[in-house]
C-alpha cells in the first residue's frame, strides 16, 4: 500500500466528518435568504464553536474508552462561574478566565481520578459528578443573571478583518495548544493504548492512569473553555439543567459523526469538530427550508441514527460470533 | 550449567493461584549468549515461570537474581528496565495504533517533550529490518495486520527494547515456515550478540535446531537439564511424564467396535486457517476425548460444532443426515440435541449475580414454557432433578450463582445444559480449577450420561482425564487430527508424544484420523 492510503485510512473519519459538513453547509448557506456572507458563517460558527468544544472534550474521555456524562454540566457551571467572575478591568477580568479553567480543569481531575483511583465505571461516576456540578451552578446562579466582560465577549465573538469569525480562530488556537500537543505526547499515546487495549497497554509498561487522568482533566479544561465561550455568546450565567443534558448527549452524537470509535482508542477531535458542526447544520437546515421548528429533534435523531448505521458493517467481516460481543 | 556466569537466576520460586500450585520451588539459571529451551506439558508450570521473571506476577516465594544481585520485578515495565523483555503468547499490541506506535510504545524517542514521529518510523523500520520483516509497513494498523504479521511487529517490539534476556514464549506458533527461517536466523544472531534467549515451544524440531540448553518443568519444578541434542525425543517424553496416577475414574465399558451408527460426523471441517480438514464420528454411548497441547484448534472445533463460526467449510452431520447449525440456537434446539459446557464459566457459562434457579433454567427456558408463559411446576421439578443428580451443593435454589464454590458452578453450568437433555454434549476443559472430588463426580457424570445414550465430545488439557475417561481419543496439533488414540493406546506417553507430533519407536502405528 502506498504511503498516503495509509495516512487517508487513519484520516478516513475525520474527512467524512468533514465532508458530510460541508455538504450540509453548502446546502445550508445555498439556501438561506441572505445568501453565504460573513454573517451567516458567523453566525454559523458562533453556534457551532460551543458544540465543538464540548465535542472535543468528549472525545479525549471516549478514546480512553470512558464517557463523560457530566460534560455539559462542567459547561453549565463555568459558564454560571464565569457570569460572576469574568468582568471588571482588564486584570480582574485574566483572573476570572484563569478561575473559570481552572475550575474546569479541577472537575476533569476530579473525573479523572474517582474512575481511575477509584476504579468507578465511568457512566456512574459521572452521572453523578454531574450532578454535583448541576447543584453547584444552581447555587452560583439560582436564577439567569450576571455579566461579562463586554469587550472581551464582543471581540472574541465577532471577526477579524470582518471575514474570519473570531471564534473559529479561538477555536483553531485551542486545538494547536490543547489537542495537538495531547495527541503527540506520549501520555496522549497512552490514552489511546488504553482505550483500544488496556491489557496490552499494561503489558507493554505504557504510564495507562497517567494517560487516562490527562485525558479526563483536559476534557475538563475544554469544556470550561466552551462555558466561557457560552458566557460571551450570552452575557449571562444561567443553570440550565435542560441545556447541560441536551450538550452532553450532542456531544457524543457529534463525537460518533466524527468517526471516534466508542469502543475507545480510535479517532480524532478534528473529527469530532467537524462532527458537531456538521450536527449543528443539520439542525438548522431545517429553518432555511422553513419546516416547523418541532421537526428539529426528530430529523437529528433521524440523520443521527443512520451515521451511526455505518460503523455497525464492520459486524459483517467478524468470522467468531464470540467476537460480536467483545 | 557450565561455562559462562550466570546473567540470571531463579531460586526455590513457588506460585500457587487458589489451591493450585502453578510453580513448586522452581529453579532456572540462564547464561548470556545462549539460547535455552523450556519444555513441559501443558500446566507444567512454564507459563507462570515465564510470567514471573516478566514481572507479570509476582511470586509467593523465592528469589530472582540479575548478575549476581537480588531483583524483584512490580510490574511487566520494570522488568523491561531491567532488560528482560517477553514476547507473549497472547499478543501485547495494541490494534488501534500503527505498528511503529507499537514498536516504541514503551519508551518513544521525544523531541521538546511531544513524540518525535520521524525518528520513531526510523526505529520501528530498523527494528522490523532487524526482525526480517521489513515488507511490514510502519503506517498500517495492527488490526488491519493477519495473525502470522502481527507475530512479527511483536518480534520487532521486543527487539526494539534492546533487551539482555527475551523470552519467546510459543512465538512461532502462528507463522509461516519462511518466517520461521527469518526468526530463527535472527535469534542465532542474537545469541552471538550476547543476549541471552529462552525459547518456549512445543515444537521439537525447532527446539533440536536452536537450543543450546534444555529444561523440562513437570508439576511446577524443574525435574531436568541438559545439554541440547544429548536426549533422544523418547527419553525427553519420559521426562515431561510422571504425574501420579489417581484411580478416581470410572470403569469404561468393553463394548465391540462400532456398534451403533454415528450421533455427530463432522466431514472436512476446516475454518480460517485454524481447523484443516478434521473428520471424525462419535457414536452413542461413546465419550470421544480431544488431546493435544492447548490452542491447537480444539476449542475452534467445539465452536465449529456448536455453530458459533462463520465461514465454516466441510460438512456435519446429525444421526447420518447433513444440518446446517448457523447459531448456538440451533445447535441446542431439539432437532439436534447438543450442548456446550464452555471453557470459561464465568463469562460464557453463568450469568454470577443471577440467582441458581434462573442460571439452571435459562438455555431449557422454550422447553419450560406454555404460551410465552414459564410453567413454574414444571420448571421446579427439573431443577430439583438436576440439583439431585448433580448432588449441587447449594443453601437455596434463590441465591447468586457467584456465592457457591468453583466446583458446585461448574456443576450449574452442566445442569443448566442437561436440563435440555441433550444427545450430544461437548465440554471444554469442564475440570479446569475445581477441586478434585468435584471432577470425580463428573467424571462418573459424564459416563453415566454415555450409558444413558449420550455421544461426548470432551476436550481436555488434563492428559489424566483423557487417559481415565475416554473411549478413543484425537490428538490435534495445528488445527489438524494427528493421530487417534483407541482403548488401550491411550497412555500418557502416547498423548505427550502426538501432542508434540512426534513418533517414538515402541509405539503401534499411528492410526490416522478417521472418516
Amino acid at each position: 500500500m502506498k504511503e498516503w492510503r495509509y495516512w487517508l485510512a487513519e484520516q478516513r473519519g475525520t474527512l467524512l466528518a468533514f465532508a458530510i459538513f460541508i455538504v450540509m453547509f453548502a446546502i445550508y448557506s445555498a439556501n438561506h435568504p441572505a445568501g453565504f456572507t460573513a454573517n451567516v458563517v458567523q453566525t454559523a460558527a458562533n453556534k457551532g464553536v460551543l458544540l465543538a468544544f464540548v465535542a472535543m472534550a468528549q472525545t479525549l474521555v471516549v478514546i480512553t474508552a470512558g464517557i463523560d456524562l457530566s460534560i455539559g454540566m462542567i459547561f453549565t457551571l463555568t459558564n454560571c462561574m464565569a457570569s460572576w467572575l469574568v468582568i471588571g478591568t482588564g486584570l480582574e477580568t485574566a483572573f476570572g478566565v484563569v478561575a473559570v479553567l481552572g475550575t474546569g480543569l479541577l472537575c476533569g481531575a476530579v473525573n479523572g481520578a474517582i474512575v481511575i483511583y477509584g476504579r468507578l465505571q465511568p457512566i456512574v461516576a459521572t452521572i453523578a459528578t454531574g450532578a454535583v456540578y448541576f447543584g453547584l451552578a444552581l447555587l452560583l446562579r439560582p436564577v439567569p443573571g450576571g455579566s461579562v466582560n463586554e469587550d472581551l465577549a464582543d471581540f472574541l465573538t465577532g471577526r477579524f478583518f470582518g471575514v474570519v469569525p473570531a471564534s473559529l480562530a479561538a477555536l483553531l488556537v485551542v486545538v494547536l495548544i490543547v489537542w495537538v500537543p495531547f495527541r503527540r505526547s506520549e501520555l496522549g499515546r497512552a490514552a489511546y493504548a488504553a482505550g483500544s487495549s488496556e491489557t496490552a497497554a499494561y503489558m507493554s509498561g505504557v504510564p495507562i492512569r497517567r494517560g487516562k487522568f490527562l485525558a479526563y482533566t483536559l476534557a475538563g479544561l475544554l469544556a470550561a473553555i466552551g462555558g466561557l465561550f457560552l458566557t460571551f455568546f450570552t452575557y449571562t450565567g444561567e443553570a440550565a439543567y435542560a441545556s447541560g443534558n441536551a450538550y452532553t448527549l450532542f456531544s457524543i452524537a457529534a463525537v460518533v459523526l466524527g468517526g471516534v470509535s466508542l469502543f475507545g482508542g480510535k479517532g480524532s477531535a478534528i473529527g469530532a469538530i467537524f462532527g458537531a458542526l456538521a450536527f449543528r447544520t443539520i439542525g438548522d437546515l431545517l429553518f432555511v427550508f422553513d419546516f416547523d421548528p418541532l421537526w428539529q429533534p426528530l430529523f437529528q435523531g433521524v440523520i443521527l441514527l443512520i451515521a451511526v448505521s455505518l460503523g455497525a458493517f464492520a459486524l459483517f467481516r467478524v468470522r467468531n460470533r464470540l467476537e460480536w460481543f467483545l | 550449567m557450565d561455562g559462562a556466569a550466570p546473567l540470571f537466576r531463579m531460586e526455590g520460586i513457588s506460585k500457587r493461584y487458589g489451591g493450585v500450585r502453578a510453580l513448586e520451588k522452581a529453579d532456572l539459571t540462564v547464561t548470556a549468549g545462549s539460547i535455552h529451551a523450556i519444555l513441559g506439558e501443558n500446566g507444567a508450570g512454564k507459563s507462570t515461570l515465564i510470567k514471573v521473571m516478566a514481572g507479570v506476577v509476582a511470586p509467593d516465594e523465592g528469589r530472582m537474581m540479575l548478575d549476581g544481585s537480588e531483583v524483584s520485578f512490580a510490574s511487566p515495565a520494570a522488568a523491561n528496565q531491567a532488560g528482560i523483555v517477553c514476547i507473549f503468547q497472547e499478543l501485547s499490541l495494541i490494534p488501534e495504533l500503527s505498528v511503529a506506535d507499537n514498536i516504541v510504545i514503551s519508551d518513544p524517542p521525544k523531541r521538546f517533550g511531544m513524540i518525535d514521529r520521524k525518528a520513531q518510523r526510523r526505529m520501528a523500520e530498523e527494528a522490523l529490518a532487524r526482525a526480517g520483516a521489513s515488507d511490514i509497513h510502519p503506517l498500517a494498523l495492527v488490526k488491519d495486520l493477519p495473525l502470522s504479521r502481527r507475530q512479527m511487529v511483536e518480534i520487532a517490539k521486543a527487539l526494539a527494547r534492546k533487551p539482555r534476556i527475551l523470552i519467546l514464549d510459543e512465538a512461532t506458533s502462528a507463522l509461516t515456515a519462511a518466517d520461521v527461517a527469518k526468526i530463527f536466523g535472527v535469534l542465532k544472531r542474537l545469541r552471538e550478540e550476547g543476549l541471552a534467549l529462552l525459547y518456549i515451544s512445543h515444537r521439537m524440531n525447532e527446539i533440536a535446531e536452536l537450543a543450546d540448553h534444555c529444561t523440562v518443568f513437570r508439576n511446577g519444578r524443574n525435574v531436568a537439564s541438559y545439554a541440547a541434542g544429548s536426549k533422544s525425543d523418547n527419553e525427553v517424553v519420559e521426562l515431561m511424564i510422571g504425574r501420579e496416577y489417581s484411580h478416581i475414574f470410572p470403569p469404561r465399558p468393553v463394548r465391540p467396535e462400532s456398534v451403533a451408527a454415528p450421533v455427530l460426523e463432522a466431514r472436512n471441517l476446516s475454518w480460517s486457517g485454524r481447523l484443516h480438514n478434521i473428520s471424525l464420528s462419535i457414536a452413542a454411548g461413546e465419550v470421544v476425548g480431544l488431546g493435544g497441547l492447548d490452542g491447537q484448534g480444539q476449542r475452534e472445533l467445539l465452536l465449529a460444532f456448536f455453530g458459533v463460526l462463520r465461514g465454516l467449510s466441510g460438512q456435519i452431520l446429525v444421526d447420518g443426515k447433513p444440518v446446517s447449525i448457523a447459531s448456538p440456537a440451533a445447535a441446542s434446539h431439539d432437532r439436534v440435541g447438543m450442548a456446550l459446557i464452555p471453557e470459561d464459566r464465568k463469562t460464557e457459562g453463568l450469568m454470577l449475580p443471577m440467582t441458581v434457579r434462573e442460571n439452571l433454567s435459562f438455555a431449557a427456558l422454550d422447553r419450560l414454557s406454555r404460551a410465552g408463559f414459564i410453567d413454574r411446576g414444571a420448571e421446579q421439578r427439573l431443577i430439583d432433578d438436576m440439583v439431585g443428580l448433580l448432588a449441587i451443593k447449594t443453601a437455596g435454589l434463590d441465591i447468586p450463582v457467584g456465592a457457591l464454590s468453583g466446583g458446585n458452578q461448574q456443576k450449574v453450568v452442566i445442569a443448566k445444559w442437561l436440563m435440555r437433555q441433550p444427545r450430544i454434549i461437548l465440554l471444554n476443559d469442564p475440570t479446569r480449577g475445581i477441586d478434585v472430588g468435584t471432577k470425580q463426580e463428573l467424571y462418573q457424570l459424564m459416563r453415566k450420561l454415555a450409558d444413558a445414550g449420550a455421544a461426548i465430545l470432551f476436550y481436555s488439557t488434563d492428559y489424566d482425564e483423557l487417559i481415565g475417561c475416554c473411549d478413543r481419543v484425537l490428538v490435534l496439533y495445528d488445527g489438524a487430527v494427528k493421530r487417534q488414540l483407541v482403548g488401550a493406546e491411550i497412555t500418557e506417553h502416547a498423548l505427550i508424544a502426538s501432542a508434540l507430533n512426534i513418533h517414538p519407536r515402541g509405539e503401534g502405528a499411528a492410526k490416522g484420523g478417521e472418516a
